[in-house]
């Protein structure tokens, strides 16, 4: 596919399709990979209380005298599931509304982002927060949160999108020999407006999982599951005295990996699908004239010898 | 008068969005299962007296929205003395409960700390404002060289980082150079005057250095995007058949043409910004309103905690109004639609 | 006396992958002073490359890779960009296609004349003023709509106030570019008769890119015959409307509709413009062309522009054989 070979000329976005990899094979693979169980009893003496790292236990233990690694590995599992189940979620509410909106448009489209701008307007965090404390802590709770939540932007770009398409002529063709509304929307917008929402799906996965990890640091995350928000909550409030590093780290640089792998693969998706083909004007005009300048120029040497 | 028409569609929006968050806030901490009053009054540790001391204050034996009975009656007044009346009426007179921990007025704990959320996020998106402008100008400017890339890399990554764990790491580092923790030295006091103050000084510095870096990167993105879309519009060409200079073209064309749109989008992510205050509070234990609700959090502190979001809801809502205003004023594109 | 002088001017565009593609070739032509130019050709011949060129205002992927463009006895491909700088709009000034959006949207449309006015004539902001007033009654638009904003302007209104900001700082030479597409026919017809007026009364030397023929015909004194970014026809505009030689020009005459004869079948050329990645050795014309003297000869050797006539340029090898 032409897209495809387009990503792959981009440097930045094959390392986060890379990135990305390891992390979803590390996630899958996790019973295999992990050296522990995480869930597993440990019966543990006091000096394994945040024990650095050894042979056995190669990023130390963490403040229960659990082997760090294997949560680690583990970890990735709940911050897939969350990242992808929630901007699925977000990502089809969203993707539904602006279509519905662009299209039909009138009041329907006005009330709906109406509701858009509504609730783009309360501060995602704290309304989180507030409603995970109220119905409490669970995965299930979590990702409602953050997809019941996150859609807006992406009703607004795909309404803006539609509107820009509905008065193109195959739409107005299909209108002409009366194709129903939901039919133009799904075999001749949609298919326009695809590219865009999987641009889009990719960074709002970043942003979900950067969601969870929020609300596990701040303590709200599934008391049952291993989350690296978790995990850094435990180690902030009681490894950073004792500077367990090696349980204050590494949990934040696998949300960073994460993040950040599907960053660039969003970024990258974005430049190609919106490829902004007008280079701008100000760029450096010198390379504009391939001439040798060294020689004085043939006409000066012309007319002078004209004038003699 | 155009602008009198849009200026009056974003007040009432913004009026309408006030009404639907008090009336939000109340359906969360009233109505939905979990309800935390009625767990407290049916706790066994209550006493009967407490119990209904505590149901009289929250209204708890009368209706929820309105009492339909009554208002077949004709009894209209007292078919609206419903919880939902005494909440929005205990609200015009400042009163948002009183807190379940420190059992002080929910209103004055949110008032001691509101200034020192302000000066945090004030402070932080202001820095990030201005060199998220500049750089995001530059790297746009300078498309596609080393700089550009690095710019645009840099701020990808800062994006990427969680809020949280840029700060650990800042504490890290900067740990025995810059106070981590709090917002004073112990022992320090108010009537100290300078000393005190530069103090807290220090002690901000830190949180806002994380706050800046994180939405500098956010404002860097949107700028670069929006000044090259600019860049690649007709009047700069002309502007540079003009025989303008390239200085001048971007600060008398590009600049102020791309600079809108930024108002408009740092408004829609002032709420992205105050979610940043409360993991950054929490981090360097700068005590605001966004630590304040972390600790509420973990004390089940309810009346504090729906104190707090009805305040940090309002203020994302003032914001974006300001902004609108703003924007009207500096558009002169803008008309009534 | 030639004000303008181009002498084989090639223009290349780069693509992603480094290749280079020939958007203009060996295209000469001579501008005279107080004569107005008229560049046609279709859309893509290379016209508008020709006019960004001499000003040194080519998108980014162009290359200029010869010729000389000569401008007040120096050759402006050999100017640096600071004297570039003062060259453009003082001297030479261009009113680009699609005007309507040459105008900043969030600026007015007087700060943006005066800008030019205080960058190449004077610091004063009042002069500068005063001058916009009569440059915008100059082209028929009340002075004091100036301190309006673009959108609140008609597009005919800022096409003459794009035309206005064009002429502020009375420049020897103007070049229009489509400067009537998009506007309706009275619309047009008043920006025609405004340039025509202009030219007139400020000694203006003309130079209009378009590919209507009947504004050329109607406003020009000299036709340069573009096709597939090389010259096909360069002559005074009597002779290319009246004995067209290269069998492209003719073609236009044919496709041109005829007001006397309002039945007949409008000819057109069939076929499409060479593709820029696909050139011919020869003769860029010849798939199209239904000459009947035409040989294999025409696709195998570029015809040279040959002056048939003084002031009368083809480049045909049949044409010029024939003459």
């Amino acid at each position: 596919m032409n897209a495809l070979k387009q990503f792959i000329r981009k440097p930045m976005g094959v390392v986060g399709a890379v990135m990305l990899l390891v992390v979803v094979v590390v996630a899958v693979c996790a019973p295999w990979l992990a050296p522990y169980d995480p869930q597993e009893r440990v019966q543990v003496t006091p000096d394994d209380i945040l024990a650095p790292p050894d042979a056995e236990h190669l990023l130390g233990r963490d403040d229960a005298g659990k082997d760090v690694l294997s949560q680690l590995i583990y970890g990735a599992r709940v911050s897939l599931i969350v990242g992808f189940t929630a901007s699925f979620m977000s990502m089809f509410i969203g993707t539904t509304v602006g279509l519905v909106a662009g299209y039909y448009g009138g009041r329907v489209g006005n009330t709906l982002m109406r509701l858009v701008d509504f609730l783009m307007v309360i501060p995602d965090l704290p309304l989180m927060l507030v409603i995970i404390a109220v119905m409490g802590r669970g995965l299930l709770n979590i990702i409602l949160v953050i997809g019941l939540l996150g859609w807006t932007y992406t009703a607004r770009l795909v309404r803006s999108q539609v509107l820009s398409i509905k008065e193109r002529q195959f739409v107005l063709r299909a209108q002409a020999i009366g194709a129903g509304g939901g039919r133009i929307i799904l075999r001749h917008i949609l298919p326009q407006v695809l590219p865009l929402i999987i641009a889009q799906a990719v960074l709002d996965i970043s942003v979900s999982i950067l969601a969870e990890s929020s609300l596990a640091f701040l303590g709200l995350g599934d008391p049952t599951l291993i989350s690296w928000g978790m995990m850094l909550n435990f180690a902030f409030e009681r490894a950073i005295s004792r500077q367990a590093w090696w349980f204050l780290l590494p949990p934040g640089f696998a949300i960073v990996l994460i993040s950040l792998a599907l960053v660039l693969i969003g970024n990258t998706l974005d430049e190609i699908v919106n490829p902004r083909l007008r280079t701008h004007h100000l760029f450096d005009p010198r390379r504009m004239v391939a001439l040798v300048t060294g020689t004085p120029p043939q006409s000066e040497a012309k007319v002078a010898a004209k004038a003699r | 008068m155009e602008r009198g028409n849009y200026v009056l569609r974003k007040m009432t929006f913004a009026v309408i969005t006030l009404v639907a968050i008090i009336v939000f806030n109340f359906i969360l901490f009233r109505i939905l299962p979990g309800d935390p009053v009625r767990l407290i009054i049916h706790s066994p540790r209550m006493t009967r007296e407490a119990q209904e001391r505590i149901r009289a204050n929250f209204g708890l034996d009368k209706p929820v929205w309105f009492d339909a009975e009554r208002l077949q009656e004709g009894d209209v007044l007292g078919a609206f003395d419903s919880q939902f009346t005494a909440y929005v009426r205990n609200l015009a007179h400042g009163d948002l409960g009183i807190s379940f921990a420190s059992r002080r007025d929910v209103a004055e704990v949110l008032a001691e700390r509101v200034w020192r959320t302000v000066v945090l996020v004030l402070g932080g998106d202001l820095i990030a404002i201005i060199l998220g402008m500049i750089l995001g100008l530059v790297a746009a400017w300078r498309r596609g060289t080393k700089l550009d890339t690095a710019v645009l890399l840099g701020a990808l990554f800062s994006w990427a980082l969680p809020i949280f764990f840029l700060g650990i790491i800042l504490l890290i580092l900067a740990r025995g150079h810059l106070p981590v923790g709090g917002m004073v030295a112990p022992g320090l006091k108010p009537e100290e005057g300078l000393a005190y103050w530069l103090d807290v000084g220090k002690h901000l510095i830190l949180p806002t250095i994380t706050m800046a870096i994180v939405y500098t990167s956010e404002y860097v993105l949107i700028m670069r995007s929006g000044v090259m879309e600019v860049l690649a519009e007709d009047y700069i060409l002309t502007a540079k058949a003009k025989g303008l200079s390239t200085f001048r073209i971007l600060r008398d064309h590009a600049l102020k043409n791309a600079a809108l749109p930024m108002v408009t989008m740092i408004a829609l992510t002032f709420g992205y910004t105050i979610g940043g205050a409360i993991q950054v509070e929490t981090v360097f234990s700068w005590p605001g309103i966004g630590r304040l609700m972390y600790e509420a959090v973990q004390k089940r502190d309810y009346p504090v905690l729906q104190g707090a979001f009805l305040l940090l809801a309002v203020s994302v809502i003032v914001a974006n109004l300001l902004a609108d205003l703003l924007y009207s004023v500096l558009d002169p594109r803008v008309k009534a639609e | 006396m030639a004000i303008l002088d181009v002498r084989n001017l090639s223009v290349d565009y780069l693509t992603d992958d480094g290749t280079a593609l020939c958007a203009v070739e060996e295209v000469s032509f001579r501008l005279e002073e107080g004569r107005s130019l008229g560049i046609v050709g279709e859309s893509g011949c290379g016209k508008t490359t020709v006019m960004m060129a001499l000003l040194r205002l080519l998108p980014e992927e162009g290359r200029i890779v010869n010729g000389q463009v000569i401008f007040g006895g120096r050759d402006l491909l050999h100017c640096s960009e600071a004297e570039m700088r003062k060259i453009r709009w003082c001297e030479i000034s261009m009113v680009f296609q699609g005007a309507m959006n040459a105008l900043n949207p969030v600026r007015t449309v007087e700060s943006q004349i005066v800008e030019s006015l205080r960058l190449h004539i004077t610091q004063d902001i009042r002069v500068a003023r005063e001058r916009t007033g009569e440059l915008l009654e100059l082209v028929g638009i009340p002075a004091q709509r100036g301190r309006q904003y673009p959108h609140q302007f008609s597009g005919g209104m800022r096409q003459r106030a794009v035309i206005a900001m064009a002429l502020a700082c009375a420049p020897s030479i103007l070049i229009a570019d489509e400067p009537t597409t998009a506007l309706d026919v009275m619309i047009q017809a008043q920006i025609l008769e405004l340039l025509e007026r202009l030219q007139a009364e400020l000694a203006l030397s003309l130079i209009m890119v378009t590919h209507d023929l009947g504004m050329v015909a109607e406003t020009c004194d000299d036709v340069l015959v573009m096709y597939g970014g090389m010259v096909a026809e360069y002559a005074n505009s009597d002779a290319i409307f009246n004995d067209p030689q290269h069998p492209y020009t003719q073609r236009l005459m044919e496709a041109f509709p005829d007001v006397e004869e309002p039945g007949s079948t409008l000819a057109s050329i069939p076929g499409n413009p060479p593709r820029l990645d696909e050139l011919p050795p020869g003769c860029r014309f010849e798939p199209r062309c239904e000459c009947q003297w035409r040989e294999a000869f025409c696709a195998q050797k570029m015809p040279p522009l040959v002056e048939l006539e003084p002031d009368h340029c083809v480049a045909c090898h049949w044409a010029s054989r024939i003459g």
